[in-house]
């Protein structure tokens, strides 16, 4: 079950998802090119943070065109699981597959410390493993990470439940004091209509570590048992071959 | 070799020509010997650059040849892009630090940028991956205009490099004093890791292999800045055109590309072309192979057309390296390259008759023997005698302040001092650095000492940035003592060992004698230092005329100190975790007030001699500080600097991750109450333990020979904070003393509307 991450010029926290999905639940985790067409066979995709193309233009504005990122949206339409975190965020904003927009942090400053986030639904395959309600505590890092998006959009996004992730405070309350960026209604993360792909920009794959805290783990966990529970679905099989070793010494 | 053939004008070197190339006529004189005839003008060129202060340190080399460059763990002493040490299970840490005062001084966004992306490269040229970034920044007071438009713009500069490259910022330190009013202190530096099976150096090996020039396109950008860093800056002159600007998208391509060409061997050696650009790095590639190198400046990559030899040779655009690879990869490593999307050019060859040659087209432009060029900089030896102005502050009476003052007077003045700017909260600047990618930073910023992860071998590396100016202007080799002895502290307190440092010697105009004076104090006591802590130099950086027409910056030697953390796991933090832990004060307080926070900021007076440093007793409370960590004594320790005991249990008590914690405490001494709360006696800690651990606590500090007292006891998040001494007690709200300290940098910066330069 190989996870890809992919590669843009200018990502940064691309090893560090590495070693999230490597290290911190013992899955399969392979680097996809920005320059190729092919997705590898991987499971799921992960568009990392950083500066794809140094942020020229908009963030992610450029990334959105590489070549990859025909594949992924293809991967996606057809119900593939994304994760895009901070600027794998806005470039799902820029793609289309995720709707609104990031821009610059209220403050006009770069933003860099550890926040609490509040997680708004579980049935995404990046959320299944905590409990709604969950407050996370991990660290954001980035200048534009103000999330705006039309009225219209927001009422959708908050009447189909595609909020997923909500800068709150200690107490779990999301008020304007716990938001870092000026994000409409404390925003820190959505996903699409169909909840396959999901964006935040905190990132929960600094804190999947005893050093370094835990509460991001449990993204990558659920993928993990996402995965493993559609391949149960389609390949009821699956066991078989299992069973066959272990009858045969 | 003839100076026309190209039919180009020639340029007539004449005595001033000469001298706008900032050389004597002796030194003039030396170059006719080495040459055996004129100059051309790209020869001149390459001389002032090499033998500008920057790249020749030719007013500093005799004293840094003092400094003890060797020890067990020194894998790559100075000399090099960046100093080695060697940590264990073939795990080696590349570190070094760098100036950028002058550009900073005058387009503080760019200028600043650019010191982290040249700092980056020195790191990663040797192989390393660089994983952390500590900056040490000093400004004017932030009453001016000037020093917060400087501030916003160098913190944006060093945090937008970083943060797109991707190598966290984890700490350093910000002074704010109107010595550096014109001409601030911003210093960079970087630490790496790398495998030492691919530590790779600067060499220009094997003849015939090929010279190429990778990354950015050369343009007309920064020419001269070598020679730009080695004047003073005066007051009408417009600089900025020698400044250079900062491409981070660039840089982590070029990070990556090298990376990857260092882990497929495909390299003879690599270089920045950092300051003084092609001319440097292509002598001093060969200069440390004892080879030559053989170039055609109408090969290399250049933005603009009808670009001399001259600019070619000193032009010092970002992003830029100069490699030489194994015979037979020039292709693959054009192949690297391009997959990066960078260019990549050969433009010349490694060559055995030790010359430095030029081309341009068919014609030698500059045929140079390079040893003497790089090695024999005529250096300076000067005389020194202490401005009389100095020995006036350092000897002025300030016995009067160690007067009895009320339990009022304490309370306001911890309040004056955690309202000062370079004892308040850095968290203004820090929140805008991304402290935490790459999943190393263990500690980050607001600590004494920044810890990172060392891969995955259980270790840690601890690093910090230490240099207290005024100390150093007061009593040059003491100040540098203190600077050396408080950088190892703070990295004891955290737990590790140190090990090495890389230092940066930011000094006014070397031809004075009172700044040769200070230099000469500072380095001898800095070897002093060096020696007695077993910390040798691996490199660093020397800066002169840190000066304008208002004067020179207080000598400003920064020490970046690395240590070795066995076991991560028993990393120490600096603030208080835990209510109902006992709070212990390893070290004597003295009487001194001298030179202190205290003395400036509560009386505006700069004067009396810094205190006592003893480096004996130093080294003994870095060695009970390793120990009482490896044996988990300790809940937290943070050393007693700036601001005195009673501002370090404030920020014991302040900056704690889940917020403030009281502090309950008295100190029994017959000190002077203002000396017992605010003088800066060295070599003492504020440490937290288990109340069970105390009885060990105490038992290892008396067999350190160091003096130990409890004196109170962590308190709950809504409690007050309480400090007695000598019969004075401060009893403040949390909350209060909270609100100042975290709100006086950006009290002072939002007022920053309508900035102007």
């Amino acid at each position: 079950m190989k996870i890809g991450i992919v590669r843009f010029p200018g990502s940064n926290c691309d090893q560090d998802c590495h070693r999230a999905v490597d290290e911190g639940v013992g899955a399969e985790a392979v680097y996809l090119w920005h320059k190729s067409h092919d997705l590898e066979g991987c499971r799921a995709i992960l568009l990392p943070g950083g500066f794809s193309y140094g942020d020229h233009l908009r963030a992610g504005a450029i990334a959105r065109f590489s070549p990859i990122m025909r594949e992924v949206i293809a991967f996606a339409i057809d119900g593939g699981p994304v994760l895009g975190i901070c600027n794998g965020f806005q470039v799902l904003c820029e793609a289309g597959l995720l709707p609104g927009a990031l821009v610059r942090n209220d403050s006009l400053r770069f933003r860099s410390h550890p926040v609490r986030v509040r997680v708004e639904q579980t049935d995404t395959p990046f959320t299944s493993e905590y409990e709604e309600g969950d407050v996370l505590r991990m660290p954001i890092a980035h200048g534009e990470g103000q999330y705006v998006a039309d009225q219209s959009v927001i009422d959708a996004l908050e009447s189909e439940r595609r909020v997923i992730f909500r800068y709150v405070d200690e107490l779990g309350q999301h008020t304007e004091e716990a938001n870092p960026n000026g994000s409409v209604r404390n925003i820190a993360g959505i996903c699409d209509e169909g909840r396959q792909v999901v964006g935040l920009m905190p990132h929960p794959e600094r804190v999947v570590s005893k050093l370094l805290g835990t509460d991001g783990l449990g993204v990558f966990h659920s993928l993990i048992r996402s995965l493993q529970a559609t391949e149960t679905v389609k390949a009821p099989a699956a066991d078989a071959p299992d069973v066959a070793e272990a009858s045969a010494p | 070799m003839s100076g026309s053939a190209t039919g180009a004008p020639v340029i007539q070197i004449t005595p001033e020509l000469v001298a706008d190339h900032g050389l004597s006529p002796d030194e003039y004189e030396q170059i006719l010997e080495i040459l055996g005839r004129e100059p051309t003008f790209p020869e001149l060129g390459v001389f002032s650059a090499m033998w500008s202060e920057h790249c020749g340190y030719k007013n500093s080399r005799p004293h840094l040849e003092t400094l003890p460059t060797e020890g067990p763990l020194v894998v790559q002493g100075p000399g090099e892009n960046a100093g080695v040490i060697d940590a264990g299970d073939g795990w080696g840490v590349a570190f070094k630090i760098e100036s950028h005062n002058h550009p900073s001084a005058v387009e503080p966004y760019q200028g600043a940028a650019t010191g982290s992306g040249g700092i980056l490269r020195d790191v990663f040229t040797m192989g390393a991956r660089p994983i952390a970034i500590l900056d040490s920044l000093h400004f004017g007071s932030l009453d001016s205009p000037r020093s917060r438009y400087l501030l916003d713009g160098v913190v944006r500069g060093v945090g937008d490099y970083g943060n797109c490259v991707g190598v966290p910022t984890v700490g350093g330190e910000a002074i704010f004093d109107p010595s550096y009013e014109r001409n601030p202190i911003i210093n960079v530096m970087c630490v790496g890791i790398l495998r030492l099976d691919d530590l790779m150096r600067g060499k220009a090996e094997g003849v015939g292999n090929a010279v190429m020039a990778v990354g950015a396109r050369t343009g007309r950008d920064g020419i001269h800045g070598a020679t730009f860093a080695s004047v003073e800056l005066d007051e009408g002159s417009d600089s900025r055109p020698q400044v250079q600007v900062g491409d981070p998208f660039t840089e982590k391509l070029l990070l990556e590309a090298s990376l990857e060409l260092i882990g497929r061997d495909l390299l003879v050696g690599i270089q920045d072309m950092g300051a003084a650009g092609l001319t440097s790095s292509g002598t001093e590639m060969a200069a440390r192979s004892g080879s030559g190198i053989d170039i055609d400046v109408a090969l290399v990559p250049v933005r603009e057309p009808g670009m001399t030899p001259y600019e070619i040779l000193l032009s010092e655009s970002q992003e830029r390296m100069l490699l030489v690879a194994k015979p037979g990869c020039e292709s693959s490593v054009a192949e690297v390259l391009s997959k990066w999307d960078l260019e990549a050019a050969v433009v010349g060859r490694v060559t055995d008759d030790g010359f430095f040659r030029v081309r341009d087209g068919g014609e030698v432009v500059v045929e140079i023997p390079v040893q003497p060029l790089v090695n024999e900089c005529p250096t300076y030896t000067r005389e020194g005698v202490e401005d009389p102005e100095v020995r006036r502050l350092r000897e002025l009476d300030i016995a009067k302040y160690s007067a009895p003052i009320s339990d009022q007077e304490a309370a306001d003045a911890l309040l004056t001092l955690l309202d000062s700017p370079s004892l308040a909260s850095c968290r203004w600047i820090y929140e805008q650095y991304d402290t935490t990618v790459g999943t190393n930073t263990v500690v980050g910023p607001g600590s004494d000492a920044a810890v990172l992860r060392l891969a995955d071998s259980g270790r840690g590396i601890a690093a910090s940035l230490d240099c207290n100016g005024r100390y150093v202007y007061l009593e040059p080799r003491r100040g540098a003592k203190i600077a050396m002895a408080e950088a190892a502290r703070n990295v004891a307190c955290s737990g590790a060992r140190p090990v090495a440092i890389t230092n940066c010697l930011n000094f006014g105009n070397p031809l004075k004698p009172g700044t040769y004076y200070h230099f000469a104090e500072a380095v001898a006591g800095l070897g002093e230092g060096c020696r007695a802590l077993s910390t040798p130099v691996t490199g660093g950086n020397v800066s002169f005329y840190n000066e304008t027409p208002d004067g020179a910056v207080y000598p400003t030697p920064v020490i970046g100190m690395i240590g070795l953390l066995e076991h991560l796991d028993r990393v120490v933090p600096s603030c208080f975790r835990t209510p109902g832990s006992a709070v212990v004060l390893v070290g004597e307080t003295g009487d001194e007030l001298g030179a202190s926070e205290y003395l400036a900021a509560c009386h505006g007076v700069v004067g009396g001699a810094p205190p006592q440093i003893d480096l004996e007793e130093a080294r003994r409370l870095v060695d009970f500080l390793v120990e009482a960590a490896e044996r988990r004594l300790v809940l937290s320790a943070h050393d007693c600097a700036e601001g005195g005991l009673a501002v370090a249990l404030a920020e014991c008590s302040l900056g704690g991750p889940d917020g403030p914690l009281a502090v309950e405490a008295e100190l029994r001494t017959d000190v002077p109450a203002a000396a017992a709360l605010y003088g800066e006696s060295q070599s003492r800690v504020v440490l937290s333990c288990d109340p069970e651990k105390v009885e060990e606590i105490v038992a290892l500090a008396a067999e350190r020979g160091l003096p130990v007292a409890v004196i109170g006891s962590v308190g709950s998040p809504d409690g007050r904070f309480r400090l007695a001494a000598a019969g004075v007690q401060i009893d403040l709200e949390l909350d209060r003393i909270h609100d100042v300290y975290r709100s006086a940098l950006p009290g002072r910066m939002e007022k920053q509307a309508g900035l102007t330069t």
